[in-house]
């Protein structure tokens, strides 16, 4: 542990507040029971002084022994051994150079119990400060560790993810164009446009910023065109969009890997033709979308569905730190996958 | 003229392969189909010299189409992406064609072919079969033919394996489905944690054992959560008590 409580300012001007208050209570108390000014003021000074030494040499104590939650015993055997060595330096030098205590050295040895409980009471605050702050730094420490691998996880699962489904897609997109090329060249040409365009959108966003729907449907359009063009009457697509959904905020590239899923797993997972249902409310202050494609209760998932719904889910957890924005509805032959998205603005 | 079938779920890739094999006049595209289920019954009714074939189509990938098929004919893979399958293709099949592909790699592949006599090539898509048999996907599930309909069985609905004689009897709850494949085979196919081999002639799957009681001198039973006993021969308990850590 680097730091000490002292490195923060505002502990640092309460420290100064208190040591003068204490300072003129002991001066005060002195003064009361008839010690002259210049003796009393000496008192002080030599006993308060010690005292700030010896709170910071327990401070820094901590610093490199930080004792575990079932050890405060060792702290408080810690401030009795630093309150004695206090004790006895201070009623030395005291008996020493305050001229006073020479003629009655019975207040000295009176005053011996109410100093070591003082000086116990204040070196027990020190350590207990010392040791909460120290635990809490740590704490704080590994939360942020904890922050940093989750986004480093995060980042991963993503590049896997996006990785995973993009060679098949690629190959068998340029294979189609290559069959294009002979047979209709106009269509290989703006094949070859909209693949373009849709490769620069996956390189180009950003993971965390959002963008509005209406971006996100013209980016998913053009998906849907390649697939149309790859897959031929097999792939249809119904949209139902909502007119007041258009402008709603949502985190780019959430949308897409879903309805990906939703074509790979209707694409393999029947046969025949296949419809792809999209459709976008907004109701309750949260756009609501649905993804639905046809589904075969016999047949399992395609390999790489599943995670792509769970890296959707934790991505809107740890966006919106809720776990009920991602619903799945599996039917007799549909499966569903619905999902909400509060508004950012709100 | 010799008889081609295209196999493949996207339209235009089985048209480049048609359009590349306008150069061969001897060859003739009997039929294009549109998946695996497709594929069989033209397989069955045509019995082409040679099969052009996707791996990742609906429902049922390549290679599980052509276990479905007595004599798998010679075949020429095109696929655009399979790191696993791409090892085995090295190995054993004809040649294969990473989409997208020209002219000049087709009329390659072909001229291997014709290289090749049928029983060779009949050898090497058997060899391979068995190679990508062992990749994860394929364990997860087995696919059957019964009568003329095509069963695909996840490998978790599967209550035991028994053997009877060149055929492995796969028990589900609905009933049974013959595969023409070795006890050996699933052995290895299956993952070992769910599925033990009890005895020579069975394969149980351990998450639907309730019990396993003594039987005779030194041999045991399992009983099935269904109530069907198994026989668990002396080396097979040993086997069962470690996966289910007895």
């Amino acid at each position: 542990m680097a730091a000490t409580p002292f490195s923060s300012l505002r502990l640092r001007i309460y420290f100064s507040i208190s040591w003068w208050i204490f300072f003129a209570g002991q001066l005060f108390l002195e003064r009361w029971f008839g010690l002259p000014w210049k003796d009393a003021f000496l008192d002080c000074v030599v006993s308060n002084g010690l005292l700030l030494a010896f709170c910071l040499m327990l401070m820094n104590t901590f610093r490199y022994y930080l004792p575990k939650k079932e050890q405060f015993l060792n702290v408080l055997g810690i401030c009795v051994v630093f309150t004695t060595l206090w004790l006895l330096l201070s009623r030395w030098l005291v008996s020493t150079y305050v001229s006073y205590y020479n003629l009655h050295p019975e207040v000295l040895r009176y005053s011996v119990p109410i100093r070591f409980s003082m000086g116990l009471l204040v070196l027990g605050c020190i350590s207990l400060i010392s040791v909460l702050w120290s635990h809490w730094a740590e704490q704080k420490e590994n939360e942020a560790r904890k922050t940093d691998a989750e986004k480093l996880a995060r980042e991963a699962e993503l590049f896997k993810l996006r990785t995973q489904l993009q060679p098949h897609f690629l190959f068998n997109s340029l294979n189609s164009i290559n069959a294009l090329i002979g047979m209709k060249p106009d269509e290989a040409r703006k094949m070859v446009q909209q693949l373009s365009d849709f490769l620069r959108g996956t390189i180009r966003k950003e993971e965390n910023q959002f963008i509005s729907f209406s971006e996100e449907l013209e980016y998913l359009k053009l998906y849907l065109e390649i697939e149309k063009v790859r897959f031929g009457y097999r792939l249809k697509t119904e949209m139902d969009i909502a007119e007041e959904s258009l402008a709603w905020k949502i985190p780019s590239l959430l949308l897409q890997p879903i309805m990906e899923n939703a074509i790979k797993f209707g694409l393999y997972g029947t046969t025949g033709e296949v419809t792809i249902g999209l459709r976008a409310t907004v109701a309750d202050k949260h756009l609501v979308v649905a993804v639905m494609n046809p589904f075969d209760p016999d047949m399992q998932m395609p390999a790489g569905t599943g995670f792509g719904l769970n890296s959707v889910k934790r991505r809107l957890y740890l966006l919106f730190g809720r776990n009920d924005l991602v619903e799945i509805n599996k039917s007799q032959n549909s499966f569903v996958v619905i999902f909400r998205i509060p508004d950012i603005n709100a | 003229m010799r008889k081609i079938i295209i196999i493949d779920d996207e339209p235009l890739a089985r048209s480049i392969v048609k359009e590349y094999l306008q150069k061969h006049k001897d060859l003739e595209v009997v039929q294009e189909c549109n998946d695996g289920f497709e594929g069989v019954k033209a397989i069955q009714q045509h019995q082409p010299d040679l099969v052009f074939l996707d791996i990742q189509m609906p429902k049922i990938n390549g290679f599980e189409m052509l276990e479905l098929i007595e004599t798998p004919p010679p075949v020429i893979f095109a696929t655009a992406f399979d790191d696993y399958a791409i090892k085995a293709f090295e190995a054993h099949a004809i040649d294969y064609l990473l989409k997208p592909f020209n002219q000049e790699r087709f009329d390659k592949a072909l001229h291997k072919w014709r290289d090749q006599n049928n029983k060779q090539s009949e050898k090497n898509t058997q060899d391979l079969l068995e190679t990508v048999s062992q990749s994860p996907a394929q364990s997860q599930r087995i696919v059957v033919k019964s009568g003329s309909k095509i069963k695909i069985i996840p490998v978790h609905d599967v209550l035991y394996l028994e053997a009877a004689d060149d055929y492995v009897k796969i028990h589900t709850k609905e009933g049974y489905f013959l595969k023409n494949k070795t006890m050996g085979h699933f052995e290895q196919v299956l993952d070992p944690q769910q599925f033990v081999r009890s005895h020579r002639s069975y394969i149980v799957n351990v998450q639907q054992i309730t019990r396993i009681d003594p039987y005779e001198k030194d041999n045991h039973v399992a009983v099935l959560k269904a109530g069907t006993q198994i026989p668990v021969s002396r080396s097979g308990y040993g086997k069962l008590k470690e996966v289910l850590g007895l």
